[in-house]
This record gives structure tokens, sequence and C-alpha cells, in this order.
């Protein structure tokens, strides 16, 4: 594997402009996707240090109370939206998936390019609304607030998120078609990696779900500019069935940010502990049953809506259901580690924290599905903190632990070890200071969404803040020196990890087509110790 | 400062000492799974780390039987708690009988309050403690949602409909109350004060209370019937052409497409503003609209009085199941 890297590789054939704006080479789309999604979660993470600057104190005096709710919204949409749907699959999936398994590109490289496109025009709709007057209705839009009487820009708004969506949409397609049709010889369904079935069930769900969100969402934008009643019972719609249609869409949402992610960590445990996936053919499954039961869990988030009880009893047995795969999953990754050979990198102590992270935020939301918990705790800052152990403490960790693992591939170059371990613990410190005493805060009773709070929680928000201080910088400490490797950092051989997976038996960075003859697979994912251990 | 760091909220209604149980379990759980999984990643991490560069494990396919016990033992787990939490839920929003029936409109960006007497607070809710009562609330705009944490109690508060709740207070005090839906600029100054008494205190703050009262609940709701009319059609009298309201309320009535209803507060609302959408079977679609012409405090109080006349003469005394 070390034999040196040949002069011409997809980075290096040519540096115009023109041939990365025009480029239909996965690859570069994946690294188009890397600077959209870090200029987006940039302007997010800059909105939510505003707004948790104004929480330190329990009355508001930083900002208006208006510009607080615009600074709740658009972190909502811009992080949702513009980071998480898109951050896994648009830049490690766009990369790795179809070197992974052993394809030259996507199957439809031209509409992956016009993914792109789409979701940079939603976004500069969305940036254009933050700095011409803002949206005040929270990222869920509830009707009839959104419909008739918030006064920002809604339907410019709804124009962004729709837009984009149809990025999802393209993606998704592109990737199911992809692992269908474009498998290289002798990689079966089972000898997927694990990453690729994520990915896989991922884009089952973009393409089933996405469509109804921009259904939802045109529907609002039809009720504010002709005044058709469909929401606002004052000319006879109905509110709550907005809320069914959003989270039709929102609910599989979580997943479309979370299961990537799961992915990515049973890339990075099989890698870091030179290990066959414990009960492989049964992560794989979960991927997709969390896909499916998913569907049909969106009702728990209207156990107060005045939703039938018979219907809430329902919704929250089909959500403690959806947490069994879940618990597969970690089960399955902590048996993966037992007399295994663990190597302490970069990429898996990102995958540490994941578990740690993720198993709070999973847990957690055994509250939320409980009919009677979940009376207390709705809408309380325990479901900000809960979402956030699952989008952040899950879906980032992974996403970072992922471009961590695959950093020296993208870019042919090492990063300094020793900052990356670092800033790994940084987040996770930081993470877990900022978000644990929302937890108590939201037992307490703390409404989310609130400007000012009574003075006997300001302890709690204090802690929050200053948490949210120190996951600020260890966000800043990656980005410092992943740039700085770019140009310092040691040339990477074709596989630093002595990972196995086809995107690491081609040179860092990989020729413009991957591989120089198609691959032939022989073996199942993960064949790490000795060869010829088959599929029993 | 010792404010400042309690991390209890306080226990304040009969239902929240069941819950808090119930809380108290899934935290255990939560701490549970997370240090067990947790800390045998650390210890395989640790016991288990990289020795030297080539170093190869042994490899272990999976294991059918322990792939069963942990799908199955979080499963039963899961499902005790869905059972736990169901059942709690279904006490909870099960109306006891006796439960004295109180109207909350919500708007932006306050609470108004209004006791079956007629006395009307703004952010401000006096109750007794020992006494069950019925909240029956609407919005005027947007969706809010009431939320006493102290007693562990929330519903969305939905324009165009009636939600319920109901509570039993069980400590003296005063207690948050909050708008927990998102509702525009002031959201987080949609928020009051639950002021818990002794039943005594309660009389004595009744009284003082007297002075300038208006009409009940139920008098202005009587008074609204004969002003509005609708005593024209709805007292009883041969050739009526609506439906007599004595003994309705809470009732199941028959439609004109043979579906049969129950009379309950969002019945008798959508009957006001949308006479024609649920028929009464054997009347005419001729009652007009009252949409616009009622607010939603007047609509309440028409309801309070229908409800008022459902067990008076003609009826027998006691309660209809």
């Amino acid at each position: 594997m070390s034999e040196p890297a040949p002069a011409t590789n997809y980075l290096n054939w040519n540096y115009s402009i023109r041939s990365w704006l025009l480029t239909t080479d996965h690859k570069r789309i994946g690294l188009l996707y890397l600077m959209g999604v870090t200029f987006f979660f940039a302007i997010g993470g800059l909105m939510a240090s505003l707004f948790r600057m104004e929480l330190a104190t329990p009355a508001g005096n930083l900002v208006t109370a208006d510009t607080y709710n615009k600074l709740f919204t658009l972190h909502g949409v811009v992080m949702i939206f513009f980071f998480l749907v898109p951050s896994v699959p648009g830049v490690l999936g766009n990369f790795v998936l179809p070197i992974m398994i052993g394809a030259k590109d996507v199957a439809f490289p031209r509409l992956n390019l016009a993914s792109w496109y789409v979701y940079i025009i939603g976004g500069c709709i969305t940036l254009y609304v933050a700095v011409t007057g803002g949206l005040d209705t929270g990222w869920t839009f509830y009707t009839p607030y959104s419909s008739t009487y918030a006064n920002t820009k809604v339907i410019t708004a709804a124009l962004g998120v729709f837009i984009t969506g149809f990025s999802s949409i393209l993606t998704g397609l592109n990737f199911i078609v992809t692992t269908h049709k474009l498998r290289a010889p002798g990689m079966t369904w089972m000898r997927l990696p694990l990453f690729v079935w994520a990915i896989y069930a991922t884009s089952l769900i973009m393409v089933l779900a996405t469509p109804v969100l921009a259904i939802t969402i045109a529907l609002i934008a039809i009720e504010r500019a002709t005044g058709i009643g469909i929401f606002d019972p004052a000319i006879g719609g109905d509110p709550v069935l907005f809320q069914h249609m959003f989270w039709f869409y929102s609910h599989p949402a979580v997943y479309i940010m979370i299961l990537p992610s799961m992915g990515v960590m049973s890339e990075l445990i099989a890698c870091f502990c030179r290990r066959r996936i414990f009960g492989y053919s049964f992560v794989a499954a979960s991927s997709l049953a969390i896909a499916i039961i998913g569907f049909f869990v969106w009702g728990h988030h209207l156990f107060v809506s005045t939703q039938s009880p018979y219907a809430g009893m329902v919704f929250s047995f089909l959500s403690f259901l959806v947490a069994i795969p879940s618990a597969v999953k970690a089960f399955n990754w902590t048996a993966t580690m037992y007399k295994s050979s663990v190597s302490w990198q970069t990429p898996m102590v990102y995958a540490m924290g994941f578990m740690g992270l993720f198993l709070i935020g999973g847990l957690t939301g055994l509250f939320l599905a409980n009919l009677a918990v979940d009376i207390h705790l709705h809408d309380t800052y325990f479901v900000v903190a809960h979402f956030h152990y699952i989008m952040v403490g899950g879906a980032l960790m992974g996403y970072l632990g992922g471009l961590h693992y695959w950093w020296p591939k993208i870019t042919g170059k090492l990063y300094p070890e020793w900052w990356g371990k670092f800033s790994a613990l940084t987040v996770f410190i930081g993470f877990n200071l900022t978000f644990m005493p929302q937890f108590v805060l939201g037992f307490m009773g703390m409404p989310r969404r609130y400007y000012s709070y009574p003075v006997e929680w300001q302890a709690l928000n204090v802690l929050s803040s200053a948490g949210a201080t120190i996951l600020g910088v260890g966000y800043l400490i990656p980005m410092i020196y992943l740039i700085w490797s770019l140009k310092n950092g040691k040339p990477a051989p074709a596989n630093p990890w002595g990972a196995k997976g086809l995107e690491w038996t081609t040179p860092s960075p990989p020729p413009m087509h991957n591989f120089e003859q198609t691959p032939i697979v022989t073996e199942e994912a993960y064949a790490y110790g000795n060869e010829g251990h088959g599929h029993g | 400062m010792n404010k400042l760091f309690n991390f209890f909220p306080e226990s304040a209604s009969t239902v929240a000492g069941p819950l808090d149980s119930l809380i108290w379990f899934l935290i255990g759980l939560t701490i549970f799974f997370t240090l067990g999984i947790g800390l045998t990643c650390i210890y395989f991490a640790v016991r288990y780390r990289r020795r030297h560069v080539d170093e190869q494990p042994v490899q272990i396919e999976g294991n059918l039987k322990l792939e069963m016990l942990w799908t199955i033992i979080p499963l039963i787990i899961a499902l005790g708690t869905f059972y736990w939490g169901t059942r709690m839920f279904l006490g909870m929003i099960t109306r006891p009988p006796d439960a004295v029936p109180i109207y909350v409109v919500g708007k932006q960006w306050m609470w108004k309050i209004q006791h079956p007497d007629g006395r009307r607070e703004i952010n401000q809710f006096h109750i007794p403690i020992g006494t069950k009562f019925q909240l029956i609330m609407t919005s005027e705009d947007v969706i809010h949602s009431f939320y006493i944490p102290a007693f562990r109690v929330k519903m969305d508060v939905v324009p165009g409909r009636y939600s319920t709740i109901w509570f039993e207070a069980t400590k003296e005090g005063v207690y948050h109350l909050f708008c927990t839906q998102y509702c525009g600029t002031s959201h987080s100054a949609m928020v009051g004060k639950v002021i818990v008494m002794s039943p005594a205190a309660y009389e004595e703050w009744l009284a003082g209370q007297s002075v300038g009262r208006k009409e009940t609940m139920v008098e202005a709701g009587t008074r609204l019937f004969t002003e509005r009319a609708c005593v024209t059609c709805h007292d009883g009298r041969t050739g009526a052409q609506g439906p007599l309201m004595r003994g309705v309320f809470g009732k199941p009535v028959e439609l004109s497409n043979g579906q049969v209803v129950v009379a309950d507060e969002s019945y008798v609302r959508e009957s006001i503003l949308k006479p024609q959408a649920k028929l009464v079977k054997g009347f005419q679609p001729v009652m007009p609209t009252f949409a616009g012409q009622l607010n939603e405090e007047q609509i309440l109080q028409l309801i309070a009085y229908i409800r008022s006349i459902q067990s008076a003469e003609g009826t027998t005394g006691g309660q209809t199941k």
C-alpha cells in the first residue's frame, strides 16, 4: 500500500475555478458540500453564541425579544436544513460511498452537481431572509402563527426550505440508484460497508419524506399569500393538521441526521479495533428498521396538541419500539471492542464521544416517548437538551469523526494527531457542560424559546452559556489545524490507519476515476485478521 | 444561594408525586445504561489497547443468543415503561366528575381566567388546595400552551377548539404559570402566577373580591341566551325551530345524517359559530351563524349556562351518566 502516489489526482488535474464549479466528480462535489456546510455551520453557531450570551442573564438585555426570536429560528433552520441534513451524506457520502462500493462515480453525476446548486440556491435565499428582516416562527413554522400572525419573511424563508428540500431528494435518489447499480463485481449486499447501509437507509427517508415537507411548506405560503383557509381556524383551517404534516417529515428527518453518523461510527469502530463489526447483519438491519419505524412515530410531538389520546397511545408505543434498533447498534459496537485491538487515534476518540453522548440522547428520548412524562417535559429545555444530544452529540460528533477519518484520503495530508485528540476532548467537555444543565432546567419547568426567564434559573443558564464557549473553541480548533494541514501536513499514505475497505486501496488523494482498474471484491467488509476467515 | 442551586421542581398537585416516581425511574435507567455501556467501552478500550502496530485480534463473527438478549431485554423495559406511563396518562386526562369548571382564554400575550362565579383574573390564578378544577381552554389567536410545572400539567390552547386539563393542588404556595408554545414576540412574557391557598384563606380572598363583582358565568350566559334571542328557538316551546337546550349538555345527540355526537363544549361552540355543520335530526338548517358576533368569553358563558341547566327541573336530580 505504500507505492508513491501518482502525479495526477482528482485535486491537481485542473486548478481552474471552472473545473470546480462545473465538476461532475463526486469527490469534488463532496468538497463543494464541505465548503457549504462549514459556512452554514459557522453562521448557525454564531447565532447560537449570540442567544446563549443573551441567556446569561434572566432579563432580556443584549438583543430585543424580536431579535432573539429570529436568532433561535434561523439557528434551527440553518443548522437543520443547511448543515445537519446535508453534512454526512453530502460531504462524506458523496466522497466515499462510490469508492467504497468500487464505482467510478455516482449513478447520475450531473444530477449530483445539480443537488449542490439547488442546496446553495436554497441557502442563499435563507441568507437573504436573515439579512433583510429575518424569520421568527421557530424552525417548526407552527400555524396559525406562521401562516397568519408572523410579520417576518415567512414566504421567502419557506421558499428557501422548499428549494433545498429538492437537493435532499436528488441526493437520496442518486445514492439509492448508485448502491443498487454500481457495486463492483463481488460487492454483494452483505459485503457492503455499514456506512453504505446507513446512507442507503437515509436516502430512502430523504426520497419518501422530503416531498411531504415541500407540500406542507407550500401550503403555508399559499395560505399566507391568498388567504385560503388550510391551517388557520379563523378561515376554516385546522392548525393541528399542520403539525401532523410537518412532523411526518421532521421526525424521520431526525433519522436523516443521525443514521449517517451511525454508519460512520461502524466504520470507525471496525477500523480502530481491527475487528469485523460484531453482528454485522443486525447492525445493517437495524438501520433499515429505524428508517421504517421512524415513519410511524411523528405523533409523539403532538401529545399535548389536542391530538386524540388513543392516537397518542399508539405513537407512544411505536416510539418505544424505535428505540430498540438503536440500542442494538450500541450493544454491537460495544461487543466489537471486546478482545479487539483498540487504537486511540483521533477518529476513535470522536467515536467514543459519540457513544457517550448518543446513549444519553437516546435514553432521554424514553422520557419524551412516555405519555405521562412528556406532559411535564414537552416544550421545555429538557427537549432542547435531548435533541442536541442526538443531533450535536450524535450526528455532529459522527460527522467530525468521519471527517478526521477520511481527511487523509480526501486531502492526501495528515493532521496533527495531538490537536485532533485535544479538540475531540474539548468538544466532549464543552458539549456536556452546555447541555447537561438544560436537562435540569427542563425538569424544573423552564420552557424553551424563552427570551427572559425567572431568576432562580440563572446559575444553570450561566453554566450552559459557559459550556457553549468551550464548545465553540472545540469547533474552531479543528477548523484551524485541518486548514493548516492542507499546506503543512505530512503526506498521507494510501492507508494511514491500516483499515479495510476499497477506499483505502486507492492512493490518497484518489485519482480522477478512483481506481486504475475496477476492483473485484472477494471478501466481506472488515475482513481484518486471518485471510480466508469468511462469512459463516 | 440555596434557591440558585435547587434542582428539584416544586411538587404541588396530586399527580406530581406519582409522576416524579416514574421520572426518577427513567433517570435511574438512563444512568444505569449510560454508565454501564460507557464504562464497558472504556474498560475494553484500555484492557484491549493496541500494544504493537501489527497486532491482529481474533475475529468474532457475532452471537445470535446475545443479539436476542439485547433485543428482548430493552424491549421488555420499554414496554413496561410504556405501560406505566400510559396508565398514568389516562388518569391525568380523565376528568373527575366533581371537578369545578374554570374557563381560560389565551391571547397574545396574556392568560384570561374566568371563575364560575364570574370573577376574572389576568395572569393570576387563585385556587384552594383540596378542590379539583377542570380548565376549559381556548385561544383567540395563535396556539398557546398552558403549563404549571409544579402541578406537572400542560396542554396546548388552540384557536377554534377547546382543550381541557384538570388538577388538584396539594400544597400552598405561589407557582409559575407559563406559555410553552411559542407564540410570537412576547412569548416569554406570557407568564403568570398560580396562588394556591388554604380553603380558609381562599374563602377570605373570595370575600375580599366580592366588592364590585359582576354577574357569574351562568348569569352572564343566561342574559346572553335571552339577549341574543337563543331563547326564541331553544327553550322547548311547541313549534320551536331549534332543539331544547335543557338537559342536552354531555349527552349523545343524533344528527340529521344519522351520526351520533356528544354535546360537549366543542360541539356547542361549533353549533353557535357554524350551525349547519352538525344539524340535529328533525330540524331545518335555519339558524344564522354567530361567528364574529360573540367573542370567545361570551361563548364560554353560554356554554356555562347550557351546562348549568342539564340537571335542573324536568330531569332527575342526580348526576346523569
